[in-house]
């Protein structure tokens, strides 16, 4: 029988406003095993801490439970008192009589009834507690980044400084991003490829940072400090090492008509293509689907006019194994489909466009050259109607748009509308708004701009149709601060599409078993204290798979996400979380149903020897834990049909008698 | 009247002991009497030709006695599987429990089989004697001058009234022809069952459960209750206790149990066929089997081996629990 001590904590009158502190350690004296009971005003304080102490010497206690706030807050703390005290750690149990008491009750009896239940579960759980050693795994000194916008970009570029090596991996043909789309940035209006170009050189000089680009993450198997992944380099069909960026084969390519991706389908480009000029790595890639060479064998132009000899049609896809220690997503954003928004006729007419092909529009290495033309007839628009909140802030529209704010859009609309008066002043410019939202530095200034210096029209109300009619689209809006019902002629028609986490988030996140909320955005370890960590160890998170973040923010939580990752990398071992899931291997079935619901693959099978009682052996597959892995989900223990799963610090035979001593 | 015969599968047996395919052969024998056939091994074709049963009541399903003859024997083991054993067959092989090399299945159709409990409420205590002729049983007891003929179909089991497949899922050879799967009336009675009041439903199960003598047959023979030490066999198990501390005991005990095997339970309904005390416990796992069907989509445990029950499973499109009932509820 264990000597246990119980610790009530008023936490002030957090606790002891509605709760009777002395009446709950009075009563939880007589719980069975129960040798010394008291309370007082703070027992995270260092007087507490030394009562605990104490007590643990003068009492002789070998368990202690502290009925006080959530584990969350304190447990930590406390576990170090029980060390100091020369306990093992893991002897603390503690009663959460704040968040789920005090806090939740008004009158002080039921808080007091309540408090000493929670004790007496406390109480009968640490009785059966046993002393838990966590064990210790090396670090792989090499970190991985997902995605190489300027979120990667940026992370990268840290942790290499920090002296790690770096491997960044992207899809696309070249790193930049989203970013690398854009026109100007807000609020100060610098171009973007002028501020981003420079940091993807700075990637491609660095010799601590490789770039898989045109790759993928194929699989990650592991944990923190240990991770294997496999990245897919997708054969882009021409050799990397050897290719020089001259151009020569895009200007002479005859398969040109495909879709740009990089201007958003507003032009094309051949089927062997550099994104753009300032792309990182300046190589050229072979659209497989676009290739006559690829398709049918016939051309091969390209391969004749590359001096360097670069083009290989037969370059395979190829797998690349490396190991981490940290692994940091920054797998961005899209605008959402303008699919199922009838209503703006995005589908309909070529002249209403979403803000990111605005901005090629407007970009001087877009499809016009930066001049201001309405894709149709590539004429001057001369009325032009931003809608903002399209498919943002939908709270009746969740099948089509998003229920949350994208937070970007009130600024580069606002950019979007200042630039135009400010390059065509005789074009007319209408902003239709539910709310304009500045709250950031030099934010506000910059709209009052837009609207006071620049004479942009903002209307506060929606667009409710829009319907082509000849050259014009006829635009009918609501203006609710003047009650009435607004109709434009518009020329060209801009919708502030909302944004949403890159589909390939979704996968990423399954494969690092990092948790996601419902709108697919990463989901962190804590919302307000851990903003840039995953909840699984040693994933950490950057920019807008995180949520929706303009420039500014992305760069700092990349640079904080990094941080993260350098704090990591720096440890030469990582100590475990002893409360992992162990199997009871004379009660395992070998049935898998453990290893089916394990969400982070920690567990495996062997066929091993046993010695029946009849002195027979016999062979019998059984579950193997991995603890380095495991997280202590607890997902395997209910899974087991048999019982021989169970979690240390957190026993089937510990959560019964808790309850038990509930029921009682 | 079973379509196959008694013959065939002796000389089956038999011609594969024979050729030396398999060391042993796992079939029926006759018992006590004529209505009361067990598993039996065989070993020679002298004792197949004498003691091989194959009649109206052959209706334990083997496939949970392979885990432990598999175990043990170094030679190959050939067990005869009714359609519906198959599905416990498959499910043993996803959960991984017997060595399926050393098994040769031949998979034997089935045309139901009868449920001695009914023909015991239409004759006279005593029966002697039980005969097969074509589609009729007849029946002899101590107190009857002539045998009574009761027609097969109208004493079927219930799990053979409402048999969900005729369908062979796994075999390594069928003699005769295998079948489809059935869409049955078998989730009828558990409606009924949902369709009760709270206060109905619990006075039902109270009085069913109320006759369980904790025998343990229901879980002896259950193909799904394989562990190789059972919870409630286990002093360190925290549930150990929970079934037999009150009156509620029976109750704690089946449900417990229902919850262990839910989503593996291919629903072959021996657990009733064995209870001394009739009582209907494959109802509480066909109301899983309702449940997981109508959240998660339907799924028949064993249908495919390694299949991954929605149960212990993970998909990327899985909803909230929460979501699900609620789901249900409104499409109900």
């Amino acid at each position: 029988m264990l000597r246990i001590g119980v610790f009530v904590c008023w936490c002030g009158s957090n606790i002891a406003g509605t709760v009777d502190v002395e009446a709950v350690s009075e009563a939880l004296k007589s719980e069975p095993g129960v040798v010394f009971s008291t309370n007082y005003q703070y027992m995270c304080s260092q007087a507490g801490q030394n009562m605990i102490i104490d007590a643990v010497k003068e009492h002789k206690l070998d368990g202690i439970v502290v009925c006080s706030c959530s584990p969350r807050m304190h447990e930590a703390t406390f576990r170090k008192t029980a060390a100091a005290a020369g306990l093992n750690p893991y002897m603390v149990e503690i009663a959460n009589i704040r968040e789920q008491c005090s806090w939740v009750h008004k009158d002080m009896a039921t808080g007091t009834e309540k408090a000493i239940i929670l004790g007496k579960a406390a109480v009968a759980k640490v009785a059966l507690n046993a002393p838990l050693t966590p064990g210790e795994s090396n670090v792989t000194k090499r970190a991985l980044v997902i995605g190489g916008g300027i979120a990667g970009i940026q992370t990268a570029l840290d942790i290499a400084e920090a002296g790690f090596p770096v491997d960044i991996v992207e899809t696309k043909p070249t790193i930049g991003g989203k970013m690398a789309q854009l026109d100007k940035t807000f609020p100060t209006l610098d171009c973007a490829a002028c501020i981003l170009t420079p940091k993807m050189v700075d990637v491609a000089q660095n010799d601590k940072i490789r770039i898989f680009s045109y790759s993928e993450v194929q699989d990650v198997s592991g944990f923190v400090g240990n991770f294997e992944v496999k990245i897919k380099k997708k054969a882009r069909y021409v050799n990397e090492d050897i290719c020089t960026g001259c151009g020569a084969c895009v200007e002479k390519c005859p398969m040109k008509k495909n879709p740009n991706e990089f201007n958003l389908g507003m032009d094309n480009r051949p089927a062997i293509y550099i994104p753009f000029a300032q792309a990182v790595p300046k190589v050229a890639t072979i659209d497989p689907n676009a290739c006559n060479m690829l398709k049918n064998g016939k051309c091969g132009l390209c391969e004749k006019i590359c001096t360097a000899g670069a083009i290989d049609y037969k370059q395979k896809d190829e797998i690349i194994e490396e190991k981490y220690g940290a692994i940091v997503a920054a797998t961005g954003f899209n605008p959402i489909s303008m699919d199922k928004f009838d209503e703006f006729a995005y589908n309909q007419s070529k002249d209403v466009i979403t803000s990111l092909e605005f901005e090629r529009l407007t970009n001087a290495a877009g499809p016009t050259a930066g001049k201001l033309l309405r894709p149709s007839d590539l004429e001057h628009p001369h009325t032009i109607v931003f809608v903002q909140c399209v498919g943002s802030r939908c709270e009746n529209c969740a099948e089509k748009g998003k229920e949350y704010c994208s937070k970007i859009c009130c600024m580069y609309t606002a950019k979007h509308a200042m630039l135009t008066r400010d390059k065509y002043p005789d074009t007319e410019v209408y902003v239709f708004y539910i709310d304009v939202r500045t709250p950031g530095k030099s934010f506000d200034e910059f709209y009052r701009r837009a609207v006071e210096e620049y004479g942009v029209k903002y209307v506060k109300g929606m667009v409710g149709k829009v319907s082509p009619e000849g050259k014009k689209l006829k635009v009918t809006a609501s203006d609710m601060l003047n009650n009435k019902q607004l109709h434009i002629d518009a020329d060209l028609v801009v919708l502030a599409a909302a944004i949403e986490p890159d589909k390939s988030a979704r996968s990423i996140a399954t494969m690092l078993t990092a948790s996601m909320d419902t709108n697919d955005f990463f989901t962190e370890a804590h919302p307000k204290l851990r903003p840039v960590e995953s909840p699984t160890a040693g994933v950490f998170l950057s920019g807008a798979c995180q949520g929706p973040k303009d420039i500014p923010e992305t760069v700092s939580q990349a640079s904080a996400a990094a941080a993260k990752v350098i704090g990591l990398l720096s440890k030469d071992k990582l100590t475990g979380n002893p409360c992992v899931a162990s199997s009871d291997e004379i009660m395992c079935n070998g049935c898998s149903s453990c290893a089916n619901v394990c969400p982070y693959g920690a567990i495996t099978y062997e066929t091993k020897e046993f010695r029946m009682p009849d002195r027979s052996t016999k062979m019998r597959r059984v579950a193997k834990v991995n603890p380095a892995v495991c997280q202590g989900c607890g997902a395997c223990t209910v899974a087991c049909p048999s019982g021989a799963m169970d979690l240390r610090g957190f026993t089937t035979s510990q959560i019964i008698a808790e309850v038990d001593a509930i029921c009682r | 009247m079973q379509k196959i015969t008694r013959e065939t599968l002796i000389e089956k047996a038999s011609g594969l002991i024979s050729n030396g395919t398999v060391t042993s052969v796992l079939g029926w024998k006759r018992g006590e009497f004529d209505y009361d056939i067990t598993p039996a091994i065989f070993e020679t074709v002298e004792e197949i030709t004498k003691d091989f049963v194959w009649n109206d009541f052959c209706g334990a399903n083997f496939s949970k006695y392979l885990i432990s003859k598999t175990s043990k024997s170094e030679g190959k083991i050939l067990v005869f599987l009714k359609p519906c054993d198959t599905y416990s067959f498959n499910q043993l092989l996803t959960e991984h429990r017997f060595d399926r090399e050393k098994v040769y299945a031949v998979g034997i159709p089935c045309e139901g089989m009868a449920d001695i409990t009914k023909i015991k409420a239409t004759v006279n205590d005593g029966i002697v004697k039980i005969d097969a002729d074509g589609e009729n049983l007849l029946v002899t007891t101590l107190y009857d001058d002539d045998a009574k003929v009761i027609k097969t179909s109208d004493v079927l089991a219930e799990r053979c009234v409402n048999c969900k497949s005729k369908k062979h899922v796994a075999f390594d050879e069928l003699l005769g022809e295998t079948g489809e799967v059935i869409d049955s009336d078998r989730f009828d009675e558990v409606a009924k069952i949902e369709a009760m009041t709270p206060d109905e439903r619990f006075a039902f199960w109270q009085n069913e459960l109320s006759k369980c003598i904790r025998c343990n047959a229901c879980r002896d023979v259950c193909p799904a209750c394989t562990c190789e030490k059972c919870v409630f066999d286990n002093p360190q198990s925290p549930v150990e206790n929970k079934a037999p501390t009150n009156e509620f005991e029976e109750k704690m005990f089946h449900i417990i149990r229902a919850f262990h095997v839910a989503g593996r339970c291919t629903d072959c309904g021996e657990c009733s066929r064995v209870c001394p005390q009739n009582i209907p416990l494959h109802l509480l796992n066909r109301k899983f089997i309702k449940d997981i069907n109508e959240l998660y989509g339907d799924y028949q445990a064993g249908a495919e081996e390694g299949s991954r029950a929605p149960l212990v499973d993970y998909t990327l499109d899985d909803i909230e629990p929460s979501d699900a009932v609620n789901r249900r509820d409104t499409d109900a």
